[in-house]
């Protein structure tokens, strides 16, 4: 199987994430940095804090979209962006920790804020390697 | 499968006949050109909103629609809450109350070109923009509430404005039936210190200058000369509006399904007006109408100061303040008969007519300034609303160019240096926070405002005004 990954695809108005993963965290996890690097690109980002993020939810879809909602609210509230996930699975949702620090507009030189997830192209699948692919477009 | 079933009825005026679930037809106001360039994407997602509960008349689409989600944006749609209508969370979009407003300045364009520069970089210093920026005031629970339950009044009370602004902004500056209550704790957090914020993306504040004027007559009222110097400001309701929408989606999907509400797409997500959720939304949503107004009051109040310190001769008026992603009860006229509407505007300007009792005294001859948008690189338009387009589109028209490419597809493309650069040679100054954001807004990226405009016009949705042309651009 290939190692885990992201990636961006077009929208005509907004952005595409994509995350992939030999789990379904690590895709969640990928698909975060994706969104991330929307922002700006994820090296620039040092891991001074830490943030736990728990999510409730049975179906994986929602459960995905939960997970980047709830992400997007830390960063919003925290100023924060963060350049590292680590999501466990738990019975009924997910426990995650995420690694970043505060915005600092002259060195992560932030592109664009991601207003919101949205449920557009939302999937949670595995492809015909076993691969995890995590998905949805993010409104900018 | 939508495209080929398109019907033309005049150069800018389609419809597609209602088939299968529709229950209404899909009406596009775009001419040939627009068509062509427009995605079946945008038919799909304008009949999947004619087969939604108690949708009256038609699924519009105005000329500068594209792919949205659920709704097209630039999707209009009224619904009969007496006939089962439906409120939809995905219909008012993310972005609550994204908006447009114009200050006149009683300036000229040799006055500012003067000291351009200066005025920028004074500008960009003063508006907190882009990713992490925060607002001077940081809103106690209460205060919050105030806000949200007063919009801009709340603003002019604490010294943002005048009284004189009230009358310029839609419903007066304040939106009837906000419920704070409904609003989460969540949504309040996001927003306790993003107040007068201008936020990203393309969201921006430009100063213009007035290079055409179409409508001698209504220029004046609205106080528009040639070459004098217009501020405009696009923004919404920031982190509180995009919290509001994440709240309700869930609960709306959830409570379609038990309504039995077919949604081709999730994020058609809705409920029954007369049901808790969609009162609840109602209250919520009209809330981040009054944060989103009570916002671009308070960035105003900051534009006022720069031009006081500056440009201390400037007099600084606003004209009027628009808000596209809205839905808001109406009085419309359906087949002779007025009813009671809950018409949602994604992407869509409201565009009310002369003698509309929601105008001003000042304004009903003229009918309601509309305030289009364009890139930092072309122009940006002021029409004014018709009765003929209260007649066609529940009074509403276009909101802005629209995308003609992604994103990334800007960026791969265009560099933000050479785009600064490129611009400045026309002698436009950018101040933005990052050069990929730049990049991204770049004005090839976006569709030919006016062509968009025109076909506004010859459709009868709006009258022009006047084109205005930028001298800077702030973007967040």
């Amino acid at each position: 199987m290939g190692q885990p990954h992201w990636e961006h695809y077009s929208h005509p108005a907004d952005m595409g994430i994509r995350g992939f993963g030999q789990t379904r965290e690590e895709a969640f996890a990928q698909a975060a940095l994706a969104m991330t690097a929307i922002v700006t690109h994820p090296a620039k980002i040092e891991s001074r804090k830490s943030v736990a993020i728990v999510c409730e939810e049975d179906d994986d879809e929602m459960l995905f979209w939960y997970w980047l909602s709830a992400v997007l609210y830390e960063m919003d509230t925290r100023r924060m962006l963060f350049g590292r996930f680590d999501v466990r699975g738990v019975e009924g949702g997910l426990q995650a920790t995420a690694w970043g620090e505060e915005v600092d507009a002259a060195r992560h030189q932030p592109a664009v804020e991601v207003k919101a997830a949205t449920y557009a192209d939302l999937k949670v699948e595995r492809d015909s390697k076993g691969m995890w692919i995590a998905q949805c477009i993010v409104d900018v | 499968m939508y495209a080929e079933r398109l019907k033309r009825h005049s150069d800018c005026a389609w419809s597609i006949e209602a088939f299968g679930p529709m229950q209404v037809p899909v009406v596009v106001f775009a001419d040939k050109p627009l068509i062509d360039a427009m995605d079946e994407q945008v038919y799909a997602q304008a009949a999947h909103v004619a087969a939604l509960p108690g949708v009256v008349h038609a699924s519009y689409a105005m000329p500068d629609a594209h792919w949205g989600y659920g709704f097209p944006i630039g999707g209009v749609a009224g619904f009969d809450a007496e006939q089962g209508g439906v409120i939809s969370a995905g219909g008012v979009g993310f972005d609550i109350a994204c908006g447009v407003r114009a200050l006149t300045t009683s300036l000229t364009y040799d006055d500012v070109e003067r000291c351009k520069d200066q005025l920028a970089t004074m500008l960009a210093h003063r508006i907190p923009a882009g990713v992490g920026s925060r607002g001077k005031l940081e809103l106690s629970p209460d205060e919050m509430d105030d806000m949200l339950r007063s919009g801009a009044h709340w603003a002019v009370s604490r010294g943002y404005g005048t009284e004189e602004d009230l009358a310029r902004i839609e419903e007066n500056g304040r939106m009837a039936g906000a419920e704070p209550r409904f609003v989460s704790d969540h949504a309040k957090q996001r927003q306790k210190d993003q107040v007068g914020t201008l936020g990203s993306g393309n969201h921006y504040l430009e100063v213009q200058r007035i290079s055409a004027i179409y409508d001698g007559a209504i220029a004046e009222a609205f106080g528009l000369r040639l070459n004098d110097v217009v501020v405009m400001i696009h923004c919404g309701s920031r982190g509180l509006g995009h919290q509001v929408a994440t709240d309700f989606l869930p609960r709306m999907v959830k409570a379609a399904k038990s309504e039995g509400i077919e949604l081709p797409e999730k994020e058609l997500a809705c409920a029954p007006i007369k049901s808790d959720l969609g009162r609840q939304y109602f209250g919520a949503m009209n809330a981040g109408i009054n944060c989103a107004v009570a916002n671009r009051q308070v960035l105003t109040h900051l534009v006022r100061q720069v031009f006081c310190d500056i440009l201390p001769s400037a007099e600084v008026k606003l004209l009027y303040d628009v808000s596209h992603n809205t839905c808001k009860v109406e009085e419309h006229l359906v087949d002779g008969k007025p009813r009671k509407l809950y018409i949602h505007r994604k992407g869509a300007t409201r565009a009310f007519g002369p003698g509309h009792p929601a105008l001003p005294a000042d304004l009903q001859q003229t009918g309601q300034p509309v305030l289009i948008g364009g890139t930092m690189g072309t122009s940006s338009y002021i029409l004014a609303g018709t009765r003929t387009g209260m007649e066609l589109s529940f009074g509403s028209c276009c909101h802005g160019a629209g995308r003609a490419m992604s994103r990334k597809q800007a960026t791969q493309r265009w560099h933000g240096k050479d785009v600064v650069m490129h611009l400045a040679q026309k002698g436009i100054v950018i101040k933005g926070a990052s050069l990929r954001g730049v990049a991204e807004e770049a004005p090839g990226a976006y569709k030919d405002v006016t062509a968009v405009v025109d076909a506004t016009e010859k459709a009868g949705l709006a009258r022009k005004v006047a084109r205005l042309e930028p001298l800077i651009c702030v973007k967040g």
